[in-house]
């Protein structure tokens, strides 16, 4: 682009924006698709699949896929699920990540690599023992059964991610509260928690977005229509007949689940990229 | 310890000091006791149960307690010669070759693509930020949407990747490239890939980022070209960065489960190794069994985790 010749400038100034503009199709198209044949009623799909643009659009599939399946009462079990998961973690990981961040005892380099240990188990190498547990206690089809369970893939995460964060609190902070005579859970929820805001909202947030995304063990341990999650539901849409295609109501739950995750994203579009490169760049 | 604390303004005396340091060891272990209490629980004891019933064989719904088999489940060649354990099933080594192949194509195009978004996002051209944010669509969409939309656009009649396909040649009338054995695995790649890139080209862009701009300046001066700059400056400072997205990405790519699951099924030229696994434990109702592709499952990812530990020195304080 530091090119001194005025044609070869422009040249490829017009081919970075194609380029651009190529990148620009390629990610947000599939999504355009999706909103597109959500858009379209079951009646004309078949006969307006490949046209662009829905010839009349229709909220037809928005309002079936709440009457057809219970996907309101699915709604509902996301979010609940989802925030229980995130304030059981963040309560859990805020009193950890102080210990982990501002203490120094033997044997906290094992606890870390532990902990990181946990983070990359495969779901699958848990499934059965869970399994077992949930059948065990009754949890089956219940909230608790998967917020419990969801505890494995999120906790690491938070863990690693606040006690970063804690580290990095001066701490004359600390100091002058434990000079003042305060307890240390004093002085973690009176001094050290408000400090901690911003790392609280953007690992709660990006906990939440993993909750609310999870499969498998959603699919695993509810087996009732009634009792899953949004994702299982979405992958398990059938259309109201059998001779209905039903992914003008899968499109439908489809958007209703995206879009507040994409407004999310977007509004804390910097939280999100520095939280998630805060871990995993600094190693 | 015996690490002594740092000297504080209100000069404790030494004997006192290593009392206080004994006292916040103890305040350290209650606070970490809840967490610990909560991943013994929902980590620990179901791997050791995993492992345990990988020794047994346990059909959840006809048995009525785990039978111990020793190492069975894992390989067992009855009086017919007939090879019974997992290591001897060609089904298990379907599944891990078509991990392998679904993890090397995906992670390497997704490393090379987020590497172009990444320099683009970089480069100092107005509608960057538009592009940054653009790119975060695709990461935000829940992977079962994102599997089910691609299912839709890869559908045999009404999907537009089929329809594509037949203009361009590729595909017959009713024909996709799901449904078609030798290019499903590929297909689900590229869905993949979509998905992924975006957190690739970020992790990316932040170790972009952290390259002083200068290094280009002096590079400019001395007349390196943009091409030169990029192999010999840009990549040996990104290294670092790309080793660390690399092996996320393949850590995930081999425990990947949902997105084939819902476009494939169980369908054996995609099966993965966690697909496998959960047929298996849940459809055919084989704990022993199941439980012993868990755990080799398991093994693999850790013997990863642990060259990647040891290759890149990851340090906690």
């Amino acid at each position: 682009m530091n090119s001194k010749n005025p044609v070869v400038r422009t040249v490829t100034l017009i081919l970075f924006w194609l380029v651009v503009a190529v990148v620009l199709f390629y990610v947000l198209f599939p999504f355009y698709w999706a909103i597109k044949t959500s858009l379209t009623s079951s009646a004309r799909l078949s006969a307006e699949a490949l046209q662009w643009f829905p010839s009349v659009a229709s909220f037809q599939n928005f309002v079936d896929v709440f009457i057809t399946a219970p996907f309101g009462r699915n709604l509902l079990n996301s979010v609940v699920v989802a925030t229980g998961t995130v304030l059981l973690s963040l309560l859990l990981s805020v009193l950890a990540a102080y210990a982990l961040g501002k203490f120094r005892f033997q044997g906290k380099t094992i606890l870390m690599y532990l902990i990181l240990a946990v983070s990359v188990f495969p779901q699958i190498a848990v499934l059965s023992g869970l399994y077992t547990m949930i059948q065990t206690f009754g949890l089956y089809n219940s909230w608790g059964g998967l917020i419990l369970s969801y505890m494995i893939f999120t906790l690491p995460f938070t863990v690693w991610t606040l006690t970063a964060f804690v580290r990095e609190i001066p701490t004359e902070l600390e100091e002058a509260a434990y000079v003042d005579g305060a307890s240390p859970l004093q002085t973690l929820f009176q001094v050290l928690l408000p400090v901690m805001t911003p790392a609280l909202v953007t690992t709660g947030l990006l906990a939440f977005i993993n909750a609310w995304n999870e499969f498998l063990f959603a699919l695993t341990f509810t087996t009732d229509a009634a009792a899953a999650t949004v994702p299982p539901a979405i992958a398990n849409f059938t259309g109201a007949s059998q001779y209905e295609s039903p992914f003008g109501l899968t499109m439908a739950a489809s958007v209703i689940v995206t879009v507040p995750l994409i407004l999310l994203v977007l509004i804390f579009q910097r939280n999100i990229v520095s939280g998630l490169t805060a871990g995993a760049v600094k190693g | 310890m015996t690490t002594p604390l740092p000297s504080r303004p209100t000069a404790t005396p030494a004997r006192t000091g290593r009392g206080l340091q004994a006292n916040r060891t103890r305040v350290a272990l209650l606070l970490l006791v809840p967490m610990l209490v909560v991943l013994a629980a929902v980590a620990g004891y179901p791997l050791l149960r995993t492992i345990y019933l990988s020794f047994t064989e346990y059909n959840i719904l006809t048995d009525p307690a785990p039978k111990w088999i020793g190492l069975g489940n894992y390989w067992f060649t009855t009086e017919d010669g007939v090879g019974l354990g997992v290591l001897q099933i060609p089904e298990w080594w379907q599944s891990v070759w078509n991990t392998v192949k679904f993890t090397v194509g995906s992670v390497l195009l997704e490393t090379v693509l987020g590497l172009a978004f990444a320099l683009i996002i970089n480069s100092k051209i107005r509608g960057r930020g538009l592009l940054r944010t653009a790119i975060l669509v695709p990461w935000a969409i829940p992977t079962v949407v994102s599997a089910q939309m691609w299912n839709w656009m890869y559908n045999d009649s009404f999907g537009i990747i089929s329809d594509w396909g037949r203009r361009l040649g590729f595909l017959e009338a009713g024909q996709s490239f799901l449904s078609n054995p030798d290019t499903a695995l590929a297909a689900l790649v590229a869905v993949d890939v979509w998905k992924t890139t975006p957190f690739m080209a970020l992790l990316l862009l932040a170790g972009l980022q952290t390259i002083p701009g200068d290094m280009y300046e002096a590079a400019d001066v001395d007349g390196a070209s943009p091409w030169t700059q990029f192999w010999r400056l840009t990549l040996p400072l990104l290294t670092p960065a790309l080793l660390v997205a690399l092996i996320f990405r393949t850590l995930d790519a081999l425990r990947v489960f949902d997105m084939p699951f819902i476009v494939k099924g169980n369908a054996p030229e995609t099966i993965t190794m966690s697909i496998y696994a959960r047929q298996e434990l849940i459809l055919n109702s084989q704990f022993g069994f199941g439980s012993a592709i868990s755990v080799l499952i398991f093994l693999i990812i850790m013997v990863f985790t642990a060259i990647y530990v040891t290759s890149l020195r990851v340090k906690f304080d």
